[in-house]
């Protein structure tokens, strides 16, 4: 058995920023990849998929976009690329091809058995995602037999799915892209939406991702919040990564032939029963939009150069269908393919420590789970960038901190 | 434009305090949070019937009212029926009508948000085709209900619209109309 300061697992944007930060404050670590550098980012996630945040929103410690394009948005190449080369110029020790068997406590160390041999330490970094697995209801085993059931992990491009009706469940991000996709190769495409988040691509002439990131939303704390658990839970904003695309809401997929229902709320004898709140959710995600860019334009009005940016407007409201269908037999054949987008959550089945609470979900403190255990990448779990290639690397720093203080280390 | 003071404090006699104080209690001892409600519907004549309504269980053990309630319910005339009570299906629009004005008033409340007169007419369509058994691609329930609120209060229109929105959104008669509830009945 090795034994070692700290041990990071995960060699994403996450896992290769807390190196980063260990290596400035010369904390001795290794860093645990099951695959290569940029593990998920390669292999789970669909072909045209580019990043929701602009290129220059990248920002790691130490290492910063500097390629032609800071406004653009990376496609899957371009973000294992950044993050090799990051991982590279910070000689970040990865052991790739390594998987982790389990995390269990030893007097007041870690033991992280691998297939590759065991190491001993003090701490461990948990930055192996936020989105191991998708969340998938439990009434998904009522499906009909024939129909191919898909997640976003392991969905690429329509060619996969067989010819016929594609039912998309869910309206975050990677719900509205899907179908969008899927619809545009043909295929009658019906999608159930739930709570979503509408918002623009660009706002008075700016990014909304830089409005999020200059007005100071993205740096929110948990502290700033009423309801973190809430806070914790809102699905990504309905956006793709092209500039070209103003909308990528509701009101978008509609025009383009997507036939918008309410939130698949079970499937009863073949039949896919939906909810008729639609029209309520979409007014709440009308009225959350309103309500960020009227924060925005309170921002702008403080600024001395406010003159530079565009007039303030407000978008029409999402267009509800007047009867949207309750109902869809999925035995009658026209439909051939489920796409869960219905979230995800993180894998730590194999951290053993008693660290969760009843619903499986890991317990942390602004991302502290117990002595020597942090973190990495979670929704809002010390901002509400956390989970944010652009947010990791404060965290990161915290815990870096934090590790000298515990360790009898002076923080420089 | 007019100065206000903002220290003027909201009144619409719902107790938030003790709702968020329940919510954490709820999170340390979740089955306390398990409730179960009854009613009990004795038949009288004809389509004629009255529920009693009183006991139900929560906080782990039953619990008794002060008062018992009752709900009748009968047909009108032109169902051949004496009308002594309004229908079961108008008795579902008043659960949710009153289901949304609770709500909106403990939003508001919660919000700082002083309300004047708030009012929620509801309308349901049935074609009563249905339940008359004549045609079965024709459903026995309502095939829309249409919810419209009148509001008075010391705020926005888009505030406004958050209320009835929030209020949609944590109701449980809306929950139980817009979404599929199993429901087992029994013969003893």
């Amino acid at each position: 058995m090795r034994h070692i300061h700290s041990v990071i697992i995960g060699a994403g944007q996450a896992g290769l920023a807390m190196s980063r930060c260990l290596s400035d404050r010369s904390i001795r670590h290794v860093v645990i990849e099951r695959g290569e550098v940029a593990n998920s980012w390669r292999s789970e996630r669909w072909d045209s998929l580019r990043l929701l945040t602009p290129n220059w929103q990248s920002r790691l410690p130490g290492f910063v976009y500097s390629g032609p394009n800071p406004d653009g948005f990376m496609n899957m190449d371009g973000i294992t690329g950044h993050l090799k080369a990051y991982a590279e110029i910070s000689r970040a020790p990865v052991e790739t091809g390594t998987t982790v068997l389990s995390v269990t406590g030893v007097d007041r160390n870690y033991r992280v058995a691998t297939d590759k041999g065991d190491w001993l330490c003090r701490n461990v970094v948990l930055a192996s995602g936020a989105c191991n697995r998708a969340r998938i209801p439990g009434f998904a085993a009522a499906l009909p037999e024939d129909i191919l059931q898909i997640t976003p992990l392991g969905y690429k491009n329509p060619a996969q799915l067989p010819k016929g009706g594609v039912l998309v469940v869910g309206a975050s991000a990677s719900g509205v892209q899907l179908a969008a996709e899927i619809a545009a190769a043909g295929h009658e495409v019906l999608l159930a939406a739930g709570q979503h988040v509408r918002v623009p691509r660009h706002y008075r002439g700016r990014d909304i991702q830089w409005w999020m990131d200059t007005t100071g939303v993205l740096d929110m704390t948990t502290r700033e919040v009423d309801d973190i658990v809430r806070a914790r839970r809102v699905p990504s904003l309905q956006l793709i990564g092209d500039h070209r695309i103003q909308f990528h809401d509701l009101n978008a997929l509609g025009a383009a032939g997507v036939e918008v229902t309410g939130k698949l709320a079970g499937i009863r004898d073949g039949v896919a029963l939906f909810s008729g709140a639609l029209a309520n959710n979409c007014a709440l995600s009308d009225l959350k939009m309103n309500r960020l860019l009227a924060e925005f334009d309170k921002w702008a009005e403080r600024q001395d150069e406010a003159g530079n940016l565009g007039v303030p407007e407000r978008f029409g409201p999402t267009l509800v269908p007047a009867s949207p269908r309750l109902s869809c037999d999925l035995t009658g054949g026209r439909i051939r393919t489920v796409v869960w987008a219905t979230g995800f959550e993180p894998d730590f089945s194999w951290l053993r420590l008693p660290v969760f609470n009843g619903k499986g979900q890991l317990i942390h403190h602004e991302g502290r789970v117990a002595p020597g255990i942090y973190a990495l990448g979670l929704p809002f779990m010390r901002r509400r960038k956390s989970a944010l290639i652009d947010g990791v690397g404060a965290d990161a720093g915290a815990h870096a901190d934090h590790i000298m203080r515990t360790s009898g280390l002076r923080v420089a | 434009m007019t100065i206000s003071t903002q220290s003027t404090t909201v009144s619409n006699g719902v107790n938030t305090e003790a709702l968020i104080g329940a919510r954490g209690a709820f999170e340390q001892t979740p089955e306390a949070a398990q409730f179960t409600f009854h009613s009990t519907c004795d038949w009288i004549e004809g389509t004629f019937n009255r529920n009693t309504i009183n006991s139900y269980f929560g906080l782990g053990q039953n619990h008794e009212r002060k008062r018992t309630f009752t709900i009748e319910a009968d047909h009108p005339e032109v169902f051949a029926a004496d009308d002594r009570a309004p229908t079961p299906p108008e008795i579902v629009l008043s659960a949710l009508a009153s289901c949304l004005t609770g709500g909106v008033a403990s939003v508001a409340q919660h919000r700082g948000i002083q309300l004047r007169s708030v009012r929620a007419v509801v309308e349901g369509d049935i074609d009563v085709q249905g339940i008359l058994g004549m045609d079965p691609d024709i459903r026995n329930g309502f095939s829309a209900i249409r919810v419209r609120f009148e509001i008075d209060a010391d705020a926005s229109a888009d505030d406004i619209n958050a209320l009835v929105a929030q209020s949609q959104k944590r109701s449980a008669v809306f929950d139980i109309l817009t979404n599929p509830t199993n429901v087992a009945v029994s013969v003893a």
